[in-house]
């Protein structure tokens, strides 16, 4: 009998092998190096792994439109930007993850233990956080270009997986973060059980396990319509889990608080990039024609998720908790790119999704550096007065708010103008009115912040700010720079976006 | 036997799944309940792989068994991790975080 060796395409894989290949030089390196050289080689190897995948993503741009790995996978224009935004992240976190004041010096130990403390004392540190977000990059890249529903899966389980580990790896207030940990994990599994069995109800429906062949038989009206409904609602409940969108955003205030900074910041950027990424090639091109069934109950979550998210985040005392719901209501905006089911939405979700997500990462690394003996300070009211304080940590910060809210010359309003005016054009008035309301209810707590900083006094209470390390200096900087650039200056960007965000089946 | 028999039966392994994961408090009865759902959705995959006369619901079924497998040792990590630190596995207990 003939044996047909599968065609693979590895040069089409690369930027994710590239990065397997660096976690598991990185496993090698936990169990061979010396612990006072693993630090400096794992951080080495793993901005040197996510670089040169940044490398080979643009090396790949223009070989775009084709199909990789016997038509499991898909790399066309959304996905080489897809990948690029989600390592550009990726690159700008690590350079957080390496601040080691973050993480617990032995994850095993007991909080308190004698254990605990000798391994503070002896300067342990949890190297294995770097290929743990190796591990998770690599799924991050292959959730956005996977084209089949086992692909789907498997990418899913291999972001989520390393997170849930690296939520639990805190220094300061462990118990918290075993509890985010435990949370993550629990509502994450629960998820993507629902996503199984979507994807079961799916491959019902059309025999096939393809997005394609999910199209086809969509366009053919061949199969039950009840498998069909079945499934996707509950794939949608697994994604809109992973994005956050309410009422399946129960999680992630809790482990926003309860991670490590630098994972939050990681985790808030980069995942919501893959799962929005995979959420709209799935439905705009495996659900595109039965847009009947899930527009109406996704522009009703749509609505909610934003003035939800805007809502509660005005009732906030700690900043990361603020930072979780405004990141609640913004998957509402970005969920509003999908409704619009065209062009203009697709190149507006990209964009967004990159502006948002570098100003995420420098937003939660301003956070990491207000501080006091015990630790990071994250009540709100301990913030007052930082711009007297510390101008410079401030004004960055409220750079990033701005963003946030979408005031113009920043990023954020670039991309919610665009994603707004492509929901408009697609029809979607409600989900426009809902987002404006909501933005205008956003800006007030983003601007209450700033108030906050700048004008009010300062109260002695032991909170200061950290000289910034040279790495986290780079994180603020590179986001900050991005952020004013990509307002003052869309241009480039968008209509590289708009000359190569094509989806092919 | 008509096998869409199976499908019931799977959705109804799914559904006790899902109410488990609501109603019970032990964080390892849980994710047993978790399990219990994708086994549901296994259980599907290979009826319609027999329905359909397409072997790739097979296949998957043994992906999710390897994820499956994934997720106990990651899971059990973590849950024996909040065990040891506060002799209890209960997902009440853990309430640190709420406001």
């Amino acid at each position: 009998m003939d044996f047909a060796a599968p065609v693979l395409n590895y040069s089409l894989l690369s930027p994710i092998l590239i990065l397997l290949a660096g976690a598991l030089i990185g496993v090698l390196v936990e169990a061979f190096v010396s612990k006072a050289l693993r630090p400096i080689t794992q951080l080495s190897i793993t901005l040197g792994s996510l670089v040169l995948s940044l490398v080979q993503v643009w090396r790949i741009r223009n070989e775009g439109s084709t199909t990789a790995a016997m038509g499991s996978v898909i790399v066309d224009g959304p996905a080489v930007l897809l990948q690029a935004s989600i390592l550009i992240i990726s690159i700008i976190s690590v350079f957080l993850i390496a601040d080691t004041e973050q993480f617990t010096a032995l994850a095993a130990a007991l909080p308190g233990s004698d254990e605990e403390r000798h391994a503070l004392q002896s300067g342990n540190q949890v190297t294995e956080v770097y290929p743990l977000t190796l591990f998770a990059v690599s799924g991050m890249l292959l959730f956005p270009i996977s084209s089949d529903l086992i692909t789907l899966f498997v990418a899913l389980e291999m972001l989520s997986l390393p997170l849930y580990l690296m939520a639990g790896l805190s220094r300061r207030r462990r118990l918290a973060s075993q509890e985010s940990a435990l949370k993550y994990f629990l509502l994450g599994a629960f998820s993507s059980a629902f996503f199984l069995f979507g994807a079961a109800f799916l491959y019902g429906y059309s025999s096939s396990i393809t997005f394609a062949g999910i199209h086809d038989a969509v366009n053919g009206a061949a199969g039950n319509d009840v498998f069909l409904l079945i499934g996707i609602a509950f794939l949608s409940i697994g994604l809109l889990f992973k994005v956050g969108a309410v009422p399946f955003h129960a999680w992630s205030p809790d482990v926003y608080q309860g991670a490590p900074t630098p994972v939050t910041a990681f985790m808030a950027a980069a995942t919501k990039v893959a799962a929005f990424g995979a959420m709209l090639r799935i439905f705009y091109t495996a659900f595109a024609n039965a847009q009947w069934s899930w527009t109406p109950v996704l522009s009703l979550i749509a609505i909610i998720t934003m003035l939800f998210g805007s809502l509660v985040a005005i009732t906030q005392r700690d900043v990361k908790r603020m930072l979780a719901y405004s990141s609640i209501a913004h998957a509402g905006f970005l969920l509003s790119g999908v409704i619009a089911l065209n062009k203009a939405g697709l190149d507006a979700s990209i964009f967004y999704l990159f502006a948002y997500g570098v100003a995420t990462v420098g937003g939660f690394a301003i956070v990491t550096l207000v501080r006091d003996s015990a630790g990071e300070v994250t009540d709100l009211n301990r913030w007052k007065g930082l711009g007297k304080r510390s101008p410079w940590v401030a004004t960055s910060f409220a750079v990033f708010l701005l963003a946030f809210a979408g005031i113009p010359l920043t990023s954020g309003f670039i991309g919610k103008f665009s994603i707004f005016s492509a929901a408009y054009e697609s029809g979607a008035k409600g989900v426009v009115i809902a987002g404006v309301l909501s933005s205008a209810i956003a800006a007030f707590f983003y601007i209450r912040v700033i108030v906050l900083m700048f004008f009010t006094d300062p109260v002695e209470d032991g909170t200061s700010v950290e000289i910034p390390s040279s790495l986290t200096q780079i994180t603020v900087a590179v986001s900050l720079i991005v952020t004013v650039a990509l307002g003052v200056f869309p241009a480039p960007l968008l209509n590289f976006i708009t000359d190569h965000a094509i989806f092919i089946r | 036997m008509d096998a869409a028999n199976y499908l019931y039966l799977s959705a109804l392994l799914f559904t006790i799944g899902a109410v488990g994961v609501v109603v019970r408090r032990n964080a390892i009865v849980v994710f047993m309940c978790v399990e219990l759902m994708l086994n549901a959705a296994n259980l599907a995959f290979v009826t319609f792989s027999r329905i359909n006369g397409d072997l790739n619901g097979q296949v998957i079924a043994f992906f999710t068994m390897v994820v499956a497998a994934c997720e106990v040792v990651v899971g059990l990590a973590i849950i024996v991790t909040i065990y040891r630190s506060r002799r209890s596995a209960s997902v009440d207990d853990a309430s640190l975080l709420k406001r």
